[in-house]
């Protein structure tokens, strides 16, 4: 992957041109969030533009989660703000955020064991189209969407099989899958390669980088496999206790010393 | 041999009337976490409902062929009726307090079997079924009252029913999925609240199908019916596994036997005690019931 400029928008092959000019998808203007006298998040300004992949590292405790949860609204921002497409959005709710085009998963898995791989995604096609049309109206008119994710996502020959028998690199192909069903615009994934076997990790890989390069989502995600991520992101986003310490490309981020001497030099 | 047969076929009538009460009070329970002790209630609103209809109250309801029909049908609509005003003006405002929710389905559970005999008396009514439901039929030797096959069928197409309605159907995926998970559907942006009158309805009409049906089986209604046959649907409900349709099924079918049979060969009492003795035994193996999830 050739390196990118890290002062200019880097935007992905496949993305929409012309975007540049464009409002970024997120601005963060000096977030920050204080719970109970704590402080967890502090002072955190960034843009994300259109198509672009920023991953975010940094030891645990860092804040990397909680400031996935302030932009996906899960929590509220207690200083700054949240802009999506330039439209404030930090007081706004999850679901309106979500209707923003804003799609997330979570550290842990978060699937119904006990119903098929189908019926994820029939399920998350029900919610993404809202409304009910017809009372009695059979689940199986999704079918054509449902075959659809899960062709793309690789899950096809595990359409009928329960959640809680897939292993763990599928069960976060269905996590993906589900997110897919909402065509977000911009997903955040948060360590979508948590307690996945080495094997699964290329196919999920290549998976998330699928739905960057060619479908052109802006995708933001915290991971801890270094490997993983010197493939994928256009720019690292190094957090430390609350704070965003560095935020470049990978390669200027790995050289920069404070991050050596606050994270990498320790964690890696 | 013959009275095996009829000791078996009683059982499974038994089950039948408690799957009936058992699965909706399952997938209430499930869904919403909330323990309704207004089940009976309704399960004797659809009693009485039946019963008042059947003896010649409701035009072209009656005690015999599709006047009879029409009374069971008219039964099981006030009770899923009473269901959805219980669901909406009680147990609604009270999602966020469990505590007071338990207590105010108590209160209906033991106000409207009040009501009922403030009106009707508490004196059991004699239910006037068909003729043609109240003979019996032979069976490897043994006269079989015909009424337990009438509870036994409608048990299975309630059950065939809620299976169809939670595998194939839009609103049956949310439920299931809110058995489950409540917190996800909503992270899923999907208004579970929706599901919960739904659900309710359901419930209802499930319990005062059993109680008309109750009718038949006991040849009589009286307002306490409800209350009695609430503890046995309990216990099958935890038998069962919260939230599990097949699981309520199988112990259903389970308490019903033991029951019949206990009482005969033993002493009659001694079949509830046994039911307990069962309940206890099952939870120290599987302490979450017979599947523990909605199958």
């Amino acid at each position: 992957m050739a390196p990118r400029n890290a002062t200019a928008p880097a935007v992905a092959e496949g993305a929409a041109t012309g975007a540049t000019t464009a409002a970024p998808v997120l601005r963060l203007s000096g977030v920050g969030w204080a719970v109970g006298g704590a402080t967890i998040l502090q002072g955190v300004s960034l843009d994300v533009y259109e198509g672009e992949f920023l991953a975010f590292i940094g030891p645990n405790g860092a804040g990397k989660t909680s400031l996935f949860n302030l932009i996906s609204g899960l929590n509220k921002a207690t200083s700054g703000t949240v802009e999506l497409d330039g439209t404030d959005v930090t007081a706004e709710s999850v679901s309106t955020r979500a209707r923003r085009g804003l799609g997330r998963t979570f550290q842990t898995s978060s699937l119904w064991p006990a119903m098929t791989v189908a019926e994820h995604i029939r399920l998350a096609a029900q919610a993404a189209t809202g409304g009910s049309y017809g009372f009695w109206r059979r689940a199986g008119r999704y079918s054509e969407q449902v075959a659809r994710t899960l062709e793309r996502t690789g899950l096809a020959h595990r359409a009928d099989t329960l959640a809680g028998s897939l292993s763990h690199g599928e069960k976060r192909k269905l996590e993906l899958a589900v997110l897919l069903v909402g065509e977000p615009r911009l997903m955040l994934l948060d360590e979508p390669m948590a307690g996945v076997s080495a094997e699964e990790v290329p196919t999920l890989t290549e998976l998330i980088r699928s739905l960057h390069r060619d479908e052109g989502r802006t995708v933001l995600m915290v991971e801890h496999h270094m490997d993983v991520l010197l493939g994928l992101a256009d720019r690292l986003a190094v957090m430390h206790h609350g704070t965003l310490l560095a935020l470049d490309t990978p390669q200027a981020v790995m050289a920069d010393t404070t991050v050596q001497q606050a994270y990498l030099g320790e964690a890696l | 041999m013959a009275t095996i047969v009829l000791l078996t076929c009683t059982g499974l009538g038994l089950g039948a009337l408690y799957f009936l009460v058992a699965s909706g009070l399952s997938l209430i329970f499930g869904l919403m976490d909330v323990l309704n002790f207004a089940h009976g209630a309704l399960l004797s609103i659809g009693a009485y409902g039946a019963w008042w209809a059947a003896s010649g109250n409701l035009p072209g309801a009656g005690r015999s062929g599709f006047g009879f029909v029409l009374a069971v049908a008219f039964g099981t609509a006030v009770g899923t009726l009473a269901a959805v005003l219980l669901e909406l003006a009680v147990i609604r405002p009270l999602y966020t307090r469990p505590r007071e929710q338990i207590l105010a389905t108590v209160g209906v559970g033991l106000a409207a079997p009040a009501l009922l005999s403030a009106i009707w008396g508490s004196d059991a009514r004699t239910f006037p079924g068909p003729a043609a439901l109240s003979g019996t039929f032979p069976l490897l030797g043994a006269a079989i009252p015909v009424n337990r096959l009438v509870l036994v069928a409608a048990a299975l197409v309630v059950l065939v029913a809620l299976r169809l309605f939670l595998g194939r159907t839009r609103h049956g995926l949310v439920v299931r999925a809110g058995v489950e998970d409540r917190a996800m559907v909503t992270a899923l942006g999907i208004d579970v609240r929706k599901a919960f009158t739904l659900v309710f309805a359901i419930g209802g009409a499930a319990a005062a199908l059993a109680g008309a049906l109750g009718g038949l089986y006991f040849g009589s209604v009286d307002p306490g019916q409800g209350t009695s046959l609430l503890i046995f649907a309990f216990v099958v409900v935890v038998m069962g596994g919260m939230g599990s349709i097949t699981g309520a099924a199988v112990a259903a079918v389970g308490v019903g036997l033991v029951q019949q049979f206990a009482n005969y060969y033993t002493a009659a009492g001694l079949g509830d005690l046994a039911v307990v003795v069962m309940l206890a035994a099952l939870l120290l193996i599987r302490p979450r019931g017979l599947t523990g999830r909605l199958a």
